[in-house]
């Protein structure tokens, strides 16, 4: 069965190192290096309206990747990222309107306690079902959160959502200070590397290739005596806690909490980022994310902000699954070993 | 005594009975989505997410038809002709590529199709709500209500189209490739049928089905480009219950989960009712994955 673009070949073999005589290891940090340089010192040279895109990118990209580690590490299609990135969002706006004086650490821990109470549920559901089912429970899962999050208005805020003020970064007895958006993006950059880099060890750990053993085939990974359910739900969980995070962050650069980030399109452009970046990568919903978010700003900038940037991009889309399974990353790799 | 006697006098039987008609009247109309659904699931293995966007779309047209001519019937009829030849060029565009790959991949793909078709729409029509006027305006009364007797046209005329595809399935000669298809794919295309026609046909007709409910829909409560979410979820929901690719299964689950949720509009607020029926889904999924209305093999 080749099914592209839910499973793919190894993500951990790169000819190209080999052929050059070094490391992968070697090859990979001065990659990553590389990358990391470019990205720190890009808000020292972008407009303030540049810097932001690109902080919110990161975060996409956090929210993406989070998601790869169940599409294209497990094999589950999860159409529901939007309920944990929602719950961090209104977790984080929680700690910031309750406690006083608000505390950035505080905030985001709120974030990842209220995904991870939402991803604990939806895990212990939907971690039984596989394929479509698996992704129209994940769907409905989100949808209820949206509903009960839409409908409570007197603690969610309803419609209108939450506004608040953003924390200083504060770092114990080191560094206080109020956000700039160069600051926000390093900090934003920061966390998102930290999480790339543990979701990599994650899934080169035995743990990932359990997972990646159960995309593969599942009864067999059963038979061999793994318990399945319970490494699909720590996954669901972890994937859920990362996108938590990113939901909180995103809370904290934009201020505010609002119930149309639950709602089923952010979970639809997740896996949008995912495809066009080439799941089973971890940079690639990173990449795929930039894409998305670039395309529709050149594509607003030409026609307008009226324009439906989502027709061209939705019709892309289905233009890769059928031509290029692989995604961005995928096909730059092909090109790059031959 | 005293007690049982409060119990019984707290039950609204007015409301009760109101909510059933309710029921059953959205319960048909869900009936003809989701057994458009359910056909290409069936036949195709194909998990169509677009098909709530075929039911706006459907409206949608209904209303430009209507509009142009005056008449709801001719909107009715246009508008399914029109989204079966849109649901045909989407099958061989988007989906015939895809065949003997994941179904997964099929699911992404119709994402991606209603996704263009939604803000197709939004572009369109604008983000008002456009409403046809209903054909019949006669009322009888239903307790201290005025019921629409258009209502209940929409009931039976949804059954007669369900009835009518039922009979074509079981007599005509394109209803028999079908059922044939369904059954085993290599044998049917081994006897000559032409699968992939079949299944392009399949969709269209799933297509139209869905495209004439919205039609059917759209005086009762309006037309937004947002609506076909809700339906497409509601129309998988009843899908899953009733068991995946059961005909006469979903049926019953369309009537049954739209009862379900007419009962629960009464003590909670309408979009709160909806979760009833997502957690009838889980339940089923968890305790009965091959859907409420089958007997597991």
């Amino acid at each position: 069965m080749t099914t592209a673009p839910l499973d793919k070949s190894s993500p951990l073999k790169r000819p190209l190192s080999d052929r050059a005589g070094l490391s992968h290891t070697a090859v990979f940090w001065f990659a990553f290096c590389l990358v990391m340089a470019a990205l720190i010192a890009a808000p020292l040279v972008l407009s303030e309206f540049w810097r932001r895109l690109l902080t919110e990118i990161l975060i996409w990209g956090l929210l993406a990747m989070s998601s790869d580690l169940l599409i294209g590490y497990t094999g589950m299609v999860s159409f529901g990222h939007s309920a944990f990135f929602g719950l961090g969002m209104y977790g984080a706006a929680g700690a910031l309107l309750v406690v006083n004086p608000p505390n950035l650490w505080l905030a985001i821990l709120a974030g990842l306690a209220g995904a991870a109470g939402a991803a604990l549920f939806v895990a212990y559901f939907s971690t039984r079902l596989r394929d479509i089912y698996f992704a129209i429970t994940t769907l409905i899962f989100s949808q209820i959160f949206y509903v009960i999050i839409f409908t409570w208005t007197s603690v969610t805020g309803g419609e209108n959502g939450l506004i608040f003020t953003r924390p200083h970064l504060a770092i114990p007895f080191l560094y206080n200070a109020r956000f700039t958006s160069t600051t926000m993006h390093w900090f934003v950059l920061a966390i998102v590397a930290g999480s790339y880099l543990v979701l990599r060890r994650v899934t080169q750990s035995p743990f990932g290739m359990v997972l990646q053993s159960i995309r593969e085939n599942e009864p067999r990974t059963r038979a061999i005596g793994y318990r399945v359910e319970r490494f699909k739900m720590v996954a669901v969980m972890l994937s859920g806690l990362f996108a938590g995070l990113a939901g909180a962050l995103y809370a904290i650069q934009n201020e505010f909490a609002a119930p149309d980030f639950v709602y089923f399109l952010t979970s639809g452009e997740t896996v949008i980022y995912n495809v066009m970046g080439g799941v089973g990568t971890l940079v690639g919903p990173i990449v795929g994310a930039g894409f998305f978010h670039l395309m529709r700003e050149f594509l607003s900038r030409l026609f307008g902000d009226q324009f439906p940037y989502l027709i061209p991009l939705g019709i892309i889309f289905i233009a890769m699954i059928i031509f290029l399974p692989q995604g961005i990353m995928g096909f730059a790799r092909r090109w790059l070993n031959e | 005594m005293g007690a049982i006697g409060q119990i019984l006098h707290a039950i609204p039987v007015d409301l009760l009975i109101i909510q059933t008609v309710n029921g059953i009247v959205a319960g048909m109309i869900l009936a003809l989505v989701a057994s458009g659904l359910t056909l290409i699931f069936g036949i195709m293995d194909v998990v169509n997410f677009a098909h709530g966007e075929l039911f706006m779309l459907g409206a949608y047209l209904g209303f430009v038809v209507f509009v142009a001519t005056g008449s709801f019937w001719l909107a009715l009829i246009g508008s399914s002709l029109i989204v079966a030849i849109l649901g045909a060029a989407m099958q061989i565009v988007a989906l015939r590529p895809l065949i003997g790959r994941d179904p997964l991949n099929t699911i992404l793909a119709t994402f991606g199709i209603s996704l263009v078709l939604q803000n197709y729409a939004l572009w369109q029509f604008g983000p008002v709500v456009r409403k046809i006027p209903e054909p019949i305006s006669s009322q009888f009364t239903l307790f201290y209500l005025q019921y629409p007797w258009y209502r209940i046209l929409v009931a039976v005329l949804s059954a007669a189209i369900i009835g009518a595809f039922w009979l074509f399935l079981k007599y005509g000669k394109f209803g028999i490739w079908i059922r044939a298809t369904a059954q085993d794919r290599t044998m049917a295309q081994a006897m000559g049928i032409p699968v992939p026609l079949v299944y392009t046909g399949v969709f269209a007709i799933g297509a139209a089905m869905a495209a004439a409910s919205g039609v059917l829909f759209a005086p009762m409560v309006g037309v937004s480009h947002t609506m076909g979410l809700d339906w497409v979820l509601k129309a998988f929901i009843v899908v899953v219950v009733g068991g995946m690719g059961n005909f006469v299964g979903s049926i019953v689950a369309a009537i049954f989960i739209s009862l379900v949720e007419s009962y629960a509009a009464i003590w909670l607020d309408p979009s709160q009712a909806v979760i009833v029926s997502f957690v009838i889904l889980i339940m089923t999924l968890l305790f009965r994955p091959t859907g409420l209305f089958v007997t597991p093999r």
